[in-house]
């Protein structure tokens, strides 16, 4: 068995692949920066990102998948799921060894798992754009914390772009401490520290625009006036709005009185 | 600026709007315009989920709740005794932009009870449109309420900003809004549809000959009907919603299940539960329609006038026409194969790409997520040839019945006490 330790990013993984071809490594799992101490038995292969590498392998992909596999690649990647990189790598393998595209190929294991995973990466990616609560501060930033699944900020950020082109803002993934920030021009990826605490009272009070609390309010009250109490339906609810979000949903957040 | 005043208005205008059951912000695809604020997406983003399940996109508010109609089903009628409030043009714009920039909403949905005339309050809603389209440079969604009797010339400037206008057919019957609403009348809600139908369909045209050329209600137009406040069955229902589709270019027709709200005797009392299982029916009935190229007469007629509640529309027409079955989706048209039931639209263009590659077999049917254990019953394979036990479609439907566990059973509403 050989466990190939890469430095977790996509291009990383992308070598990764070149280099299995290239030493002909066999019985493959993968390792992000350090190797697992589970494996005992295993050789180690650390895999240094490259770029030639990663051109030759893409280019080779490209001519044999869609434009839409390609990038669905990329997003299964992102899916961050358990054993993705095997699956991935796979799939790979079963698209370089075939003449005709086989992404449609849906009898096939890892076609199917590969499938799933993007699917995943989509939903979550478009549960992101609904679920970002932007909170204005007094030098007139909207920030917002998430916590994803799936590594979806690269996905959602040009949605982002184009939709509040006219106001500063930040998202920021408070699980894989980074953010995006855009600053009327561009967006960047911005590695902060961020205060992991920002639904408190305390924070709100001290960096919040004057406004922000009453728009917190307005929303809280709304969310509140549209429901209605006889067509009660817990299990939807919780089905479209699953708990794990409900941290950084103003609405399901109790209003400032009611917190620390 | 919005003020804590607006609070309480915000409770009462949202309360009295929520019953309106379109939410849907798709199918205009609005692009952001000189770095402004906000843009339409064409598959529309649901930002919340009340706790009833439904989604909510668009910040619906009513402008106002003072209303000069008495209708018995709406909760803004004369003679209810509720709190009135009405916002200015100026708190709505505030709302709509402040919500807005935080990524609550996708835009707003507004409505009115129709204060004075119907000219004074559509004039009231295009403003709000026109303020936010161009003092606020908001490239959001505007879904706006059509008021019937409103002047062409408002109806025009109301699809020059909105995306989307509706003028609600209430009831769908004309007997049952005469009993309901005895000032309203189905014409007075067809004539500007009828308007609003012409004007879209003209300014694609003029779209096509000139990119340059303004958009109307890009987003098209759409209605709804009360289901369940009077007798209708589901043929006129959905008969009606057919009218719409097909004469009015009707992009979604809403049904909303009644809520009780009154001591009305012409009404179910207050306590009634609302029909969501039927109303969950119709939507389904309604997709077929639209998507699966199903024809009305084929979902209901009059031998069969209401939709099953125990089973979904498309079983039961699979079930009365047994005949078409069993299917082989190896080989059938995907029209064909979207008709069986337990395979939806997506996972039938899934089987006619994956049958490239291979001759499918139950396993890789499973494995694409389909309904299996439904389907089964209207499948067959060419190799290996799978001798379907010839069982009547009673039969089918017992076993079907017996295996899922509707997500309703629990829930069955007053309606089932029938059978």
């Amino acid at each position: 068995m050989t466990q190939v330790i890469y430095d977790g990013t996509y291009e990383g993984w992308v070598t990764a692949v070149f280099e299995i071809y290239e030493y002909k490594l066999q019985d493959i799992v993968f390792a992000k920066n350090e190797a697992s101490a589970d494996l005992l038995f295993s050789t180690n292969h650390t895999v240094i990102t490259d770029e030639v590498k990663v051109k030759r392998v893409l280019s080779g992909l490209q001519k044999r998948l869609s434009k839409n596999g390609f990038q669905g690649l990329y997003n299964a990647f992102l899916s961050e799921t358990n054993k993705i990189e095997e699956i991935m790598f796979r799939y790979v393998a079963y698209v370089l060894s075939s003449t005709v595209n086989v992404e449609d190929d849906f009898s096939n294991n890892d076609v199917l798992e590969l499938r799933k995973a993007i699917r995943l990466t989509g939903k979550e990616s478009h549960r992101m754009e609904a679920f970002v609560r932007f909170q204005l501060t007094k030098d007139q930033l909207y920030y917002a914390i998430v916590e994803p699944d799936c590594n979806v900020l690269p996905l959602i950020e040009n949605h982002f772009k184009s939709r509040y082109a006219d106001q500063r803002w930040l998202i920021y993934d408070s699980k894989r401490k980074y953010g995006i920030y855009y600053d009327l021009k561009n967006v960047s990826t911005v590695a902060l520290q961020f205060n992991t605490e920002s639904n408190s009272s305390k924070f709100l009070a001290e960096i919040g625009d004057e406004g922000e609390e009453l728009f917190q309010d307005l929303w809280r009250n709304y969310f509140k006036s549209v429901n209605i109490e006889s067509r009660k339906n817990t299990k939807l609810h919780l089905q479209h709005m699953p708990k794990r979000y409900w941290k950084n949903l103003t609405e399901k957040i109790p209003d400032i009185k009611g917190r620390i | 600026m919005v003020h804590e005043r607006v609070m309480e208005k915000l409770s009462i205008l949202a309360d009295a709007a929520k019953y309106d059951v379109s939410c849907s912000s798709s199918q205009s695809n609005r692009k952001n315009k000189d770095n402004g604020l906000g843009n339409a997406k064409g598959y529309g983003i649901c930002h919340s989920y009340t706790e009833d399940g439904r989604c909510v996109s668009l910040l619906k508010i009513l402008l106002t709740n003072h209303c000069i109609f008495d209708c018995a089903y709406c909760v803004s009628r004369k003679s209810n005794d509720v709190k009135r409030a009405a916002f200015t043009v100026q708190e709505v714009v505030d709302l709509t932009i402040g919500f807005y920039r935080r990524n609550y909403i996708e835009g707003l949905f507004l409505s009115s009870g129709i204060f004075d005339n119907p000219d004074y309050t559509m004039e009231r809603l295009v403003r709000i449109a026109k303020k936010l389209r161009l003092e606020e440079n908001f490239n959001g969604y505007i879904h706006l309420k059509a008021i019937p009797g409103a002047s062409d010339e408002l109806l025009q400037q109301a699809g020059m900003y909105a995306d989307r206008l509706s003028v609600n057919v209430e009831m769908p019957t004309e007997k049952s809004l005469k009993l309901l609403a005895p000032d309203k009348n189905h014409i007075d809600v067809i004539k500007p549809m009828e308007y609003l139908k012409n004007e879209i369909v003209g300014h694609k045209e003029e779209k096509k000959l000139n990119y340059k050329a303004p958009i109307f209600a890009p987003a098209g137009q759409s209605t709804q009907m009360v289901i369940g406040a009077t007798q209708e069955n589901d043929m006129e229902i959905l008969g009606m919603a057919n009218y719409f589709y097909d004469q009015m270019n009707m992009r979604r027709v809403y049904y909303s299940g009644y809520v009780p709200i009154s001591y009305d005797t012409r009404l179910p009392a207050i306590g009634t539960p609302v029909p969501v299982i039927r109303e969950n029916r119709l939507y389904q009935a309604d997709w077929l329609i639209r998507l699966y190229g199903f024809n009305v007469n084929e979902i209901v007629g009059f031998d069969q006038p209401n939709l099953d509640l125990d089973i979904d529309p498309k079983l039961g027409w699979a079930l009365r026409n047994m005949n078409q079955f069993p299917v082989d989706v190896n080989t059938a048209d995907l029209e064909l194969i979207k008709r069986i039931p337990g395979i939806g639209f997506l996972s039938a263009k899934k089987i006619v790409a994956a049958r490239k590659f291979k001759k499918l077999v139950p396993q890789d049917l499973q494995k694409l997520g389909i309904a299996y254990t439904r389907a089964k019953y209207f499948l067959a394979f060419a190799t290996p040839f799978q001798l379907q036990k010839d069982l009547t479609s009673i039969q089918i439907k017992d076993h079907i019945l017996n295996t899922q566990k509707s997500k309703y059973k629990n829930d069955f509403s007053n309606q089932l006490a029938l059978f």
